[in-house]
């Protein structure tokens, strides 16, 4: 392995970007410094004003009960029956008059709601990204870094839907980061015990068809539907163990979909049963009772517990060290994983009962991960965050920083599908993303160029991997500006 | 000892000596607030082809190609002073000459002597003989040195731009301004971009095809593009726009063919808008805050773009539509200024010039000496200030670049003396440290 090139590689292909500095600090012992990320603890961020999920949901119970109070005391003062609606002539003009007015105040009154529930999330949203995004450039272990952004992104939420804004950020902190340097399984039950994962794919809800409570609702309205939701199971299955080759049926969704049915979220009215509210509950009387055949098993109904072991035997299945194994050679090395790759990190995955640094050390240890002076197209967040790395920006408090992410296609947790990001340079490296890439690259030249050295940091952040051509054409740029937006836009700097 | 031509002509008799011991202070009558813009010229502007030196022998022999015909001749300059003329593309600054509201200053340089951009227009900005030798602007020094009449925490100066460019740090209290969108990318880094490109054929192809799908959208691109296309782009993208896509990349890909062609051979799709649209928000923005009453009395705004290796054109060509634009800017500031026009000096400088011939790639190579433009109702105009060398082989500075005979500072200085009354001490030793050989140019104002 040429040296000059693996510090190049150590830092960009598997951190985040070099930092002026960081090519010499690695010294040409690129998997010694990954090596000694893997021995630190785990990759924590705290912050002031960072915020349970429990605290948040809390929050918003909250306002939601205001807002239904306050909509239930305005109706009982004299908004019934028309009297007094302005315009209403004669009988059925006031009658219908008071209905529509009844229906619109409705509407403007869950467009109310909607719009208060926002102004309590947005700054939750924002707060939440912005650490993450400083944590991103300011931090000494941008492996471990870049390994918590992947699985996040495993596991996946997205913030589109419904107060997810407002949990993402919490979420990764308390069921990602604390497991990136430890055990597989004890992240895959952290995640898919969390109520922003309950609650993004509709599990909270999901109730056994002949579990308690089912049976209660049917006594009392035999129309109502309810009944079970498929979807938590499908993209445990599907999405995050054992992959959609990995050898399950529907018959076995729909099992394991029974087997998770209870798995729900304590409200507002919690504490009546001993639970906090916004923290993951076990619903027992949603749950749907008797034994269940999940992948050729059969699990007994321990409740709980019966979910629990179906996780953790999917956690084990060799399916799911390969599908892993895949998912991390596809993101570290190529779009097209090489085989060799993936079959040492499968079988690191398998031999160690899921021991992640055992894996990791796996990836380090593959040849074909430093081959190539560069690889993978960067995304969005991977050219934002090397850039401001590179660039030692400043990441501000207010909106701005989390603003450009979703001005270059990857607004912060919004992959708008529990598959996450996709991860191949063609699901990026559109035409118009790359000329905003560029306008970005000019704007950021423009604003501190005039502080920066281009031709000292270029070899300072790409090594050996900068290329003649753009070595040449930052020291003929036209002025100190210029020279930095042909450093950002460089194709050494486009890939990692 | 060299003899040289010794020029003070000019629409207006010479009045009292060019250079001058003694210095005036700033004489502002009651209720004028003087107002001051600089523009930086960054890239190195061809001073002898914004301002062709006509009258000189040497001259269309030494240009080649470049060079621009006698006023009165097809494409020929516009006439200055008999010897001078201007670009054709520099109308507005014609009129501006012939009102006497321009003076031209030539073969003119900072002290800096090497040809780097970066080193060049650090010394242009700072103020020092040598690069990087602190990290604040003359401009700032020289506002900070001003007595305060009125309000002295007043902010006396802005910057039209994301943040205050190196000439307008320091310790003085500045401000700066700039529009919240992305602003356009200038064509000539954009040119840049796509040259690394070629090296790539996957990046290449997905900007061409970017900027393909904006100049369809973008009709006007249509009319700036024939302008822009000049002698060399018969078979380039100045043709058909609406194939522009399969074009554009057709072009991307043949200009990609070996490391080192240069692959400027088609100019690119020209993205924005018709010519002088590029600085008009930016010269708005500047007029506006000029005008109000207790607002800052300089502002410093960047062009770019003159960088002109390859394909320079003469009377027509690339350099030919930049000028175009910055004579519009120059426009709109004076519209935008309004009566306060009247008060107003506008320096534009370069960090220094191009070479005399023509390069191999039909464009010119970093200089030396150039030309530096004052113009604004303040300004006792309508003539050249030159000490020129004469443009014969064996006057060239180091055998390719026009010989600066004037240091740039002595404008400077006097400007600052006369328009906003720094004083002389200032001058001295904040302002212009290590310039006492410099003398201050007297006389470039109005009284």
């Amino acid at each position: 392995m040429d040296k000059g090139l693996t510090s190049a590689i150590a830092a960009n292909r598997f951190g985040l970007g070099a930092r002026p500095g960081e090519l010499a600090t690695i010294g040409g012992s690129g998997p010694d410094w990954l090596r000694a990320q893997l021995d630190g603890p785990a990759p924590e961020i705290a912050g002031n004003g960072l915020q349970s999920s429990a605290s948040i949901l809390a929050q918003i119970y909250d306002l939601r009960r205001t807002i239904r109070a306050e909509r239930l005391s305005a109706t009982a003062d004299g908004t019934d029956g028309g009297a007094g609606v302005p315009g209403s002539s004669g009988a059925t003009g006031s009658v219908a008059a008071s209905s529509a007015t009844a229906d619109s105040s409705a509407a403007a009154a869950a467009i109310g709601a909607f719009k208060k529930q926002g102004q309590l999330i947005r700054p939750i949203y924002v707060a939440e990204a912005t650490a993450r995004f400083r944590e991103s450039v300011a931090t000494d272990r941008p492996f471990v870094e870049r390994l918590t952004h992947f699985w996040a992104n495993h596991f996946a939420v997205s913030v589109d839907k419904a107060m997810l804004a407002g949990l993402a950020g919490s979420y990764e902190r308390e069921a990602i980061r604390p497991y990136v340097l430890g055990n597989f399984t004890d992240m895959l039950l952290a995640t898919e015990r969390h109520p922003a994962m309950l609650l993004y794919l509709d599990n909270q809800i999901s109730m056994g068809p002949d579990s308690r409570a089912a049976q209660n609702i049917a006594r009392r309205n035999p129309d109502r539907r309810i009944g079970i939701n498929e979807n938590l199971a499908r993209e445990t299955m599907e999405l995050h163990t054992v992959g959609v080759d990995g050898g399950y049926t529907q018959t076995d969704v729909t099992a394991f979909s029974e087997v998770l049915t209870g798995w729900s979220i304590a409200g507002p009215d919690g504490w009546r049963t001993g639970a906090q509210p916004g923290t993951f509950l076990f619903r027992a009387g949603m749950h749907q009772p008797g034994s269940d055949v999940v992948m050729g098993k059969r699990y007994p109904d321990t409740g709980y517990d019966q979910g629990v072991a179906v996780l953790r035997d999917l956690a084990r299945r060799p399916a799911t060290a390969r599908f892993i194994a895949t998912k991390l050679a596809r993101h570290f090395i190529a779009d097209d994983p090489p085989a060799p790759a993936v079959d040492r990190m499968a079988a690191a995955f398998s031999e160690s009962g899921g021991d992640l640094p055992t894996v990791y050390r796996a990836l380090i240890a593959s040849p074909e991960a430093w081959q190539q002076p560069v690889g993978k197209y960067k995304t969005p967040s991977d050219f934002i965050v090397s850039s401001f790395r590179g660039l030692e920006l400043p990441v501000r408090q207010d909106k701005a920083p989390v603003g450009l992410f979703q001005l270059l296609g990857q607004r912060i947790w919004s992959p708008g599908s529990p598959a996450g990001w996709p991860d191949r340079s063609a699901d990026w490296d559109g035409a118009s993303e790359l000329l905003k890439r560029i306008e970005w690259a000019d704007a950021v030249g423009q604003r501190v160029g005039s502080r920066r050295d281009a031709m000292d940091l270029a070899p300072q952040l790409l090594g050996s991997v900068l290329s003649a051509a753009t070595r040449e054409a930052v020291a003929h740029a036209e002025s100190a500006s210029q020279a930095l937006a042909l450093l950002l836009a460089s194709p050494e700097f486009m890939r990692r | 000892m060299k003899r040289r031509q010794f020029l003070t002509t000019g629409a207006l008799a010479a009045g009292g000596a060019l250079l001058s011991s003694q210095v005036t202070f700033a004489g502002t009558a009651e209720g004028r607030k003087p107002r001051l813009v600089f523009v930086i010229l960054r890239g190195a502007l061809d001073g002898l082809s914004a301002v062709p030196a006509c009258g000189d022998p040497g001259y269309a022999g030494l240009r080649g190609d470049l060079a621009i015909g006698k006023p009165g001749t097809d494409g020929g300059a516009l006439a200055l002073d008999g010897f001078f003329g201007l670009h054709p593309s520099l109308s507005f600054m014609q009129q501006s000459y012939t009102a006497r509201e321009l003076i031209v200053f030539h073969a003119v340089a900072s002290p800096y002597r090497d040809r780097s951009h970066f080193d060049g227009q650090n010394v242009l900005e700072t103020g020092y003989p040598q690069a990087h030798a602190v990290e604040t602007g003359w401009l700032n020094r020289a506002l900070a040195a001003i007595p305060s009449a009125r309000a002295p925490e007043r902010e006396r100066g802005i910057s039209i731009a994301p943040t205050a460019p190196l000439v307008m740090r320091g310790p003085a209290a500045v401000t700066s301004w700039s529009p919240s969108h992305l602003a356009p990318l200038d064509d000539d880094t954009l040119q840049r971009i796509s040259d690394l490109y070629s090296h790539d054929p996957e990046l290449g192809q997905k900007l061409a095809e970017a900027l393909a799908a904006e100049a369809i959208a973008d009709e006007r691109a249509a009319g700036v593009a024939s302008a822009n296309g000049g002698a060399d782009s018969a078979d380039g993208a100045g043709g058909s726009m609406m194939d522009g896509q399969e074009e554009a990349s057709d072009a991307m890909m043949a200009s990609g063919a070996a490391p080192g062609q240069h692959a400027r051979e088609r100019p690119l799709l020209a993205r924005r808008g018709k010519p002088g649209a590029q600085y008009a928000e930016v010269v708005q923005a500047a007029a506006r805050f000029l005008r109000q009453e207790d607002g800052p009395q300089v502002a410093v705004f960047d062009t770019m773009g003159w960088d002109t290796h390859f394909n320079e054109g003469g009377a027509k060509g690339q350099l030919a539509a930049r000028l175009a634009t910055l004579d519009a800017a120059l426009v709109g500031l004076k519209v935008g200024l309004g009566p306060v026009w009247n008060d107003t000096a506008i320096l534009l400088a370069t960090e220094f010039g191009r070479t005399v011939a023509e390069n191999g790639t039909r464009g010119t190579d970093h200089g030396t000496a150039t030309a530096a433009y004052l113009i604004g109702g303040a300004v006792k105009g309508g003539r050249v200030v030159a000490d020129w060398p004469g443009l014969s082989a064996r006057k060239l500075y180091q055998d390719r670049d026009l010989e600066p005979t004037l240091d740039l500072r002595a404008v400077m200085k006097g400007l600052l003396a006369e328009h906003l009354g720094v004083p002389e001490r200032a001058l001295e030793s904040a302002v212009f440290p290590e310039s006492g050989q410099v003398r201050p140019l007297r006389g470039l104002l109005r009284a």
